[in-house]
């Protein structure tokens, strides 16, 4: 309805009017909410449920319901700023389609994997859910049955999740969606500093004078960040931008010195970069030789293929990828010697004045850099290769570890480092940096934990692309998904994803907030609570853990992914799913349930109701009649403390706009391993990368090495996939909010101009977009905000109605196990003209 | 064993780039943002939505709210060199150009402090603010704002004032 200033006016006199005369007006009517009902709205922060930049924000509720978020004023992430996303989080838990009960499907009343799915009660599915798991445990062992969370998982859903299996099931086929997106960071930190997560923090943008995005559009996909570097550029002309991608994107609006580059040429060039700071003489020596050590990567390391593809089977040390050899800085200056300014600019097609200016800010001991990378260096069949070279730029000038000498690497996911990392719900994980292959981390667990020695295995359990492989193949007979859409997100869904979650063999859960693909393609479906319908905690990129009270009761019958994980856990008694020896070592276990052998063990279960803070409801706390989420916190707590990832007190978190670990006597810190900043920090080392038996972080030698598949006549472009700012990953929360659904309510295929004339192509004709692997119905746009150079398009992967991935090749980096997203071969067919 | 054979022939399928579309596998699911049994299948794109729907300009869901942009913005320079949206949009052209000033909130640094110009963070308009296309939505969205949620409890209390 429009209305003139004037009928508005008239309209408004008549309502008074109304009201004054004792008439009932209609409602709405009234132009003024007074005051005191305004006070009513309770207002709480929470953290944004989206990217891994942390923003706080507050959350205005009324009478049940959600009615507004903005930013929060008093957050030092983001100081009163959203994204276009974040400003709308209230929005987010309130599509038409929320699930409000659990779905099974069924045909003649019974469980059967061709039929029509069907309400069932939490009783019926739970029950199915622990007979499925027993029954496999049994027949075939733990090895077939799997999980894949998320580093949307709070803190302690992973928590308890990765208990579950990884003790109560002895089963480390347990992976984060977050293996998609963070893994070659974890390794590549692992390797070089042997502590995960950077030794920096965003306090680094307001001294850094220069920035660098290595494959990363922050300004979409880290908006809020975004606008810090953006400040820090606009308001100190000095500063310099430098962004790197294989594309044109919003971040080269602000770009200094913009540079597209071919896909894969970054090892090219940060090998350069590493030779023009020796050959320019500006290697910060007494850093280099006092707080680093050189070594050698093995080669040819294969592309994380299925075992029986030819280029698997060719490559030399694909069974062993992650190794290295010691060498000298002489070897180190030869092996980069190769890597020419010439040659950089050749092999990336990016000019050498750039790639001069480039290396310049890294090599000038003047400038202070900060690298930021995201998914162009992770999702790369080389990303923990790429990763340590950006490290050895920033350990070869000794930038490091100090306010605006930065190597940063963002996260994509709100707790992917708070969740996925810290707690390590990696297949090969376990709390605090440790790992289930090493005997001591094993044991320290199983005490913590009240377990009997050989409780958790060691075998490193199947990751994410595995998982779906072994679906297929019918080794992994129950699988189930939370806070993840992996139907849509995994690579390669016609001829892994979707036939292994369909295999007669496989029963597969899905817990999520909307009908999803991934929930349209399992077997069980259950209603999930999400984001402030419960009390919950993540951990942004600059490790600040930070917690929110539930707000919002769920709809319907929807619970939380911890209540979901603890209530099952009370179907499954001890002794249905250990061998005999090991309930031989723990006789007191035997017949105890799961829930009371990991939740309700004496530590978990230790803090009453009454611990909770007054004013807030807390389904989980009182479904279980004990503080759940403050016990596994403080028992997952006790795995970092003295070991560098200190945190601090569970009530502290609910009280502060979070604080960035190790957390040390209260006082957070912001520069590890630097004298005067990190209190690990052994007094007068200066540096100290304590975390390494030598404290001395590694700088590594890598060749080049092409991509699995490259562009041919068959298939004859690059295409990259990714985000865009208005949508979340998958699209299953953004989409359905309709101011950022109008704004970008389709995935477009995104090309050059050139290209698309050559193909017969307009803006706005259907293509089809075909690789090896499948197809995809896509509308062609030549004018967008992103600007792929000749011979490349981009898709981003949000569109449930365009399942990009089911052209992805699911080939990962062979170290981390990552898939790379951003390069297969395609063509493009022309369905109609427009 | 017949899955797998089925399998095997589907993928020989794929690689020939010939579809997979298969009745088969698309077992039956409630519809969400995609048709539920269709996920092993390629659905035709829709034409694009248009991309400006000069509508006017929306209400606010809530105060803090970046109001969406109701006009085309198709090839507005926004970049180091040259902000488009400020010609318009500053303090100083608000007014001749008929158009709203941007939010006195974009006058404040990260301290909050008003600058006499817009604060170089909020630079970037769209990161915030978008256009809006004529699509509808895919599925609805039962978000009320403040004033309904306040109206009805109110009346629910005795009838409103």
């Amino acid at each position: 309805m429009k209305l003139t200033r004037r009928e508005f006016a008239k309209a408004n006199a008549l309502a008074v009017a109304a009201a004054t005369a004792g008439m009932t007006a209609p409602a709405g009517a009234s132009n003024l909410i007074t005051n005191a009902e305004l006070t009513r709205i309770a207002w709480n922060k929470a953290p944004c449920r989206f990217c891994g930049v942390g923003c706080s924000v507050m959350v205005g509720t009324y009478d049940g319901r959600i009615v507004a978020t903005h930013g929060d004023n008093q957050a030092e992430v983001n100081r009163g700023l959203n994204c276009v996303k974040g400003y709308f989080l209230s929005k987010i838990l309130y599509g038409e389609d929320r699930l409000r009960q659990p779905l099974l499907r069924k045909r003649n009343g019974v469980y059967d994997k061709d039929g029509d799915f069907e309400p069932v009660s939490w009783d019926e599915a739970l029950d199915l859910m622990a007979d499925k798991f027993k029954a496999a445990i049994r027949e075939h062992g733990p090895e077939s049955v799997a999980m894949l969370g998320s580093g949307q998982w709070t803190i302690w859903e992973g928590y308890a999740a990765s208990k579950l299996f990884k003790a109560g099931l002895r089963s480390n086929n347990i992976d984060p969606n977050a293996r998609h997106c963070m893994a070659s960071a974890v390794f590549a930190f692992m390797r070089a500093f042997g502590s995960d997560e950077p030794m920096g923090v965003y306090d680094d943008i307001e001294h850094a004078n220069a920035f660098v995005l290595w494959g990363s559009n922050m300004a979409e996909m880290h908006p809020v960040l975004w606008t810090r570097v953006t400040d820090r550029r606009l308001s100190r002309p000095d500063t310099r931008v430098a962004v790197l991608s294989t594309y044109e994107h919003r971040s080269f609006d602000l770009a200094d010195i913009p540079m597209v580059m071919h896909p894969n040429a970054d090892v090219v060039i940060l090998n350069y970069i590493a030779n023009h700071i020796i050959q320019s003489g500006r290697v910060d020596r007494d850093f280099v030789d006092s707080h680093t050590n050189f070594v050698r990567a093995v080669d040819d390391i294969g592309y994380g293929l299925r075992d029986e593809d030819p280029r698997q089977q060719a490559a030399a040390n694909a069974d062993d990828p992650n190794r290295w050899t010691e060498m000298s800085f002489d070897e180190f200056a030869e092996h980069v010697a190769d890597f020419t300014l010439e040659r950089a600019a050749r092999e990336s097609g990016v000019t050498e004045s750039r790639l001069e200016q480039l290396a310049e800010l890294y090599a000038d001991p003047d400038v202070k850099v900060m690298s930021f990378w995201t998914m162009g260096v992770n999702q790369h069949t080389r990303g923990v290769w790429v990763n340590n070279l950006i490290y050895n730029l920033h350990l070869l000038t000794g930038k490091i570890s100090e306010p605006g000498n930065s190597p940063f690497s963002l996260t994509g996911q709100p707790s992917a480092c708070g969740t996925a990392r810290e707690v390590g719900t990696f297949a090969h994980r376990l709390p605090a940096d440790r790992v289930v292959t090493n005997p001591e981390h094993r044991r320290f667990a199983e005490e913590v934990w009240k377990l009997p020695e050989g409780t958790i295995p060691e075998r490193v359990g199947f990751h994410a692309v595995e998982q779906s492989r072994r679906l297929r193949d019918g080794d992994i007979k129950v699988y189930w998904t939370q806070v993840c859409n992996n139907m849509q997100a995994g690579p390669n869904t016609q001829q892994e994803t979707l036939p292994g979650w369909r295999n007669p063999e496989a029963f597969v859960i899905v817990s999520d907030i909307y009908p999803t693909v991934s929930a349209q393609s399992a077997d069980l479906i259950l209603p999930a609570a999400g984001w402030v319908e419960k009390e919950g905690a993540f951990g942004n990129s600059e490790r600040r853990t930070q917690f929110f009270h539930q707000l919002v009761e769920a709809p319907g019958e929807a619970r939380s992914d911890l209540w979901q994980l603890v209530e099952f856990s009370k179907r499954i008694r001890v002794d249905e799913v250990w061998p005999e020896a090991l309930l031989e070592r723990a006789p007191e276990y035997r017949d105890k349930t799961l829930f009371e052998l990991l939740y309700a063990n004496g530590q978990v279960d230790r803090f009453p109701l009454a611990d909770m803070e007054e004013g807030y409801v807390n389904r989980e706390a009182e479904d279980f009649g004990f503080y759940i989420q403050k016990g596994l916190f403080e028992e997952y707590a006790r795995f970092g403390r003295g070991k560098g990832k200190d945190l601090d007190d569970f009530d502290v978190y609910h009280r502060v706009r979070g604080k960035r670990w190790p957390v040390v006597n209260g006082e957070e810190t912001l520069w590890r391993y630097r004298e005067g900043f990190d209190p690990y920090v052994q007094p007068g080392t200066g540096v100290q990368f304590y975390a390494k038996p030598d404290d001395r972080a590694l700088i590594f030698a890598v060749p080049d090495e092409p991509a699995p598949e490259r562009p041919d006549d068959d298939y004859p472009f690059w295409l990259c996939t990714g985000r865009v700012l208005e949508h979340w990953h998958t699209g299953s929360m953004t989409r359905r909010v309709p101011e950022l659904h109008r704004a970008v309510p389709e995935a477009l295929l995104y090309l050059h101009p050139e290209d698309a004339r050559e193909q017969g192509i307009r803006r706005g004709s259907e293509v089809r977009v075909v690789s090896r692997r499948g197809e995809v119905r896509l509308r062609a746009e030549t004018r967008g905000r992103v600007r792929p150079p000749r011979g490349l398009v981009y898709v981003p992967f949000f569109d449930a109605n365009r399942l990009i991935n089911n052209l992805v090749l699911d080939a990962t980096d062979p170290i981390s196990k990552q898939t790379d997203f951003k390069k297969c071969a395609v063509r493009l067919e022309l369905v109609s003209l427009a | 064993m017949k899955w797998l054979a089925i399998a095997s022939a589907m993928v020989a399928l794929a690689m020939l780039g010939m579809g997979v579309a298969d009745e088969g596998r698309d077992a039956s699911a409630p519809d969400g943002l995609r048709p539920g049994g269709t996920v092993g299948q390629s659905l035709p794109a829709p034409p694009m939505a248009g991309q400006s729907r000069e509508s006017g300009r929306e209400v606010l869901n809530y105060p803090e709210q970046p109001p969406v942009i109701p006009h085309n913005i198709r090839d507005y320079q926004v970049d180091l060199r040259s902000n488009r949206c400020l010609t318009c949009h500053s303090r100083e052209n608000a007014v001749d150009a008929g158009a709203p000033m941007v939010s006195i909130t974009h006058f404040m640094d990260r301290d909050k402090q008003v600058l006499a110009a817009v604060s170089p963070d909020r630079y970037f308009c769209t990161q915030c603010h978008v256009p809006q296309t004529d699509a509808s939505p895919i599925v609805g969205n039962t978000f009320r704002t403040v004033d309904e949620v306040l109206t009805e409890a109110l009346e629910r209390e005795g009838g409103g004032q």
